[in-house]
């Protein structure tokens, strides 16, 4: 049965999404490198945007949530062919067609947040190639397992908005494309600071409000759930971004602008996880926990392991998730102000399905991201020339300048 | 007749202006341009990760001078974008050999 209220604030979640990725994160992004590679990220994450949406509706929809399969679902929906227009999507009371929509808005920002990871050096057409692939092979079996009723949601992992779905997803492959791309020229030590730090903050800041469509939109009703996941959602970016301006104020003296939002973000991306499940006195500890472990994450990825994950996907999103899914098995017990654990689960069992959870979403993305890129290099190649890349993406792949002054 | 060529720390400009005209200059060609010197470059922090600018943003005035008052020029704008630091600036002054108004087609010192 259909519930006007509920559909109202879906749809309004909807737009609240899609809008995180157009154009939130493509000027977070894009306000982080030089300026001659601004239009190649903005064109980036609308590309890949345009592109997600028709293979979601072509088949990578109904391969998440039609169909009970533990591993991949199946084609019955198809085009949404044979939905009617007024069926509820199953076990909601919105229209399946709003909910195709919403789950697409996830499917559009998680290969766009791996985006950050190859900035200034991939080919476009390599772009599109791999997102093609890695949605198909890393996002919808993974979205499967945890939302369309396979193996992990049947075990009881509990994944509210995608810290496991999107952020550790994201995140594990980023890393994997950094190391099969190589750094950009000049990595570590002479890379070029970001070209427009106010455009980043911009940026964030509309990731910060689509993130109440995320997670608030994830309890699929207005109600109860929703408005404690927004709580929960904006304490945790606040407080998160409050320990990094603590941070850089304490080691450096100066707390950055670039720092404090980047921060937000990883709040933001800690409490994804959590956001339906727990209260807010956890999202001040889980703010406090994903503020500090991804502050020292981005220095142990750049100088530690050297690799040029160049926006910080993995330390910001993929430690970030997997912190928030790791802490939903504590908070989420009533006593800790959470709404309860599955009856008869005790915390430490729920640790451990959440740890399976983590260990199994980690696994398959490094490997078919691996194998993504792998098929990818063989086909479009997966880099520009040293001397693209020098003058910049903008003119040399899509002939166009950023500022023309 | 000289062309003074001044390239200073940024923030200093206004002063600079100000005790130009307090000489009675009448103009000036201002640009922003980066450069190093001994200062060399700086570092900026973006995430936790130092940057090395290799070039600092400088302000460059030009001035045409006659020979008489070029030397008190120089003297004001080396006491008013002084700050004492590294980094400060310098002041050049270069034989200037013609000049012409383009609205009058004026030539020589009566053009300045």
């Amino acid at each position: 049965m259909i519930d006007a209220g509920n559909t109202a604030w879906l749809i309004t979640a909807t737009a609240l999404v899609l809008f995180m990725t157009l154009p939130g994160l493509a000027l977070f992004y894009g306000g982080l490198v030089r300026a001659e590679n601004l239009l190649s990220v903005l064109m980036q994450c609308f590309a890949i945007a345009c592109l997600v949406s028709v293979v979601w509706l072509l088949c990578a929809y109904s391969l998440t949530f039609s169909g009970p399969g533990p591993w991949i679902g199946d084609l019955e929906k198809a085009l949404l062919l044979g939905v009617p227009r007024d069926a509820a999507a199953p076990n909601t009371s919105i229209p399946e067609s709003v909910f195709f929509m919403f789950q697409m808005t996830f499917a559009i920002i998680t290969p766009a947040l791996i985006v950050g990871a190859f900035v200034e050096r991939m080919r476009f057409g390599a772009v599109l190639l791999f997102t093609f692939l890695w949605l198909l092979l890393v996002y919808v079996p993974v979205a499967h397992w945890v939302w369309g009723g396979g193996w992990l949601a049947q075990r009881g992992v509990l994944d509210f908005a995608g810290g496991l779905v999107v952020h550790l997803t994201a995140g594990v492959s980023a890393l994997v494309l950094a190391v099969l791309l190589g750094p950009r020229m000049g990595f570590p030590d002479e890379v070029k600071p970001p070209h427009a730090p106010w455009m980043t903050m911009a940026g964030a800041c509309m990731l910060w409000v689509g993130w109440f469509g995320f997670n608030a939109g994830s309890a699929l009703k207005a109600g109860g759930d929703a408005g404690m996941a927004m709580t929960v959602t904006h304490i945790s970016a606040a407080t998160a971004a409050l320990v990094w301006i603590v941070i850089e104020g304490l080691k450096f003296g100066k707390p950055s602008m670039v720092g404090a939002v980047t921060g937000a973000v990883a709040g933001l991306a800690s409490i994804t996880p959590a956001s339906g499940f727990v209260g807010p006195v956890a999202a001040l500890v889980i703010g406090i926990a994903g503020g500090i472990i991804c502050y020292f994450m981005v220095g142990v990825v750049k100088r530690g392991f050297r690799i040029d994950d160049s926006l910080d996907v993995f330390a910001v999103h993929g430690v970030g998730g997997a912190i928030g899914v790791l802490l939903t098995a504590v908070f989420v017990d009533a006593a800790l102000g959470g709404a309860g654990l599955a009856e008869g689960r005790s915390m430490g069992a729920q640790a451990a399905i959440q740890l399976t959870g983590i260990v199994a979403t980690l696994l398959w993305s490094v490997a078919l991201s691996f194998v993504s890129a792998k098929v990818v290099h063989a086909v479009t190649g997966l880099r520009v020339g040293a001397e693209a890349e020098e003058q910049g993406l903008d003119l040399r792949i899509h002939g166009e300048r950023g500022y023309n002054m | 007749m000289k062309y003074i060529i001044a390239v200073i720390q940024p923030h200093r400009l206004e002063a600079v202006r100000t005790a130009l005209n307090n000489i009675g200059v009448q103009g000036m060609t201002v640009s922003e341009v980066r450069g190093f010197g001994r200062q060399k470059g700086q570092t900026e922090i973006y995430r936790g990760a130092e940057y090395t600018m290799q070039y600092v943003p400088k302000v460059k005035i030009e001035i045409a001078a006659n020979d008489g008052v070029a030397d008190s020029v120089v003297d004001a704008i080396c006491v008013s974008a002084r700050t004492g630091h590294i980094g400060d600036g310098k002041v050049f002054v270069l034989d200037l050999e013609g000049v012409m108004r383009v609205r009058t087609g004026e030539m020589g010192a009566d053009a300045l």
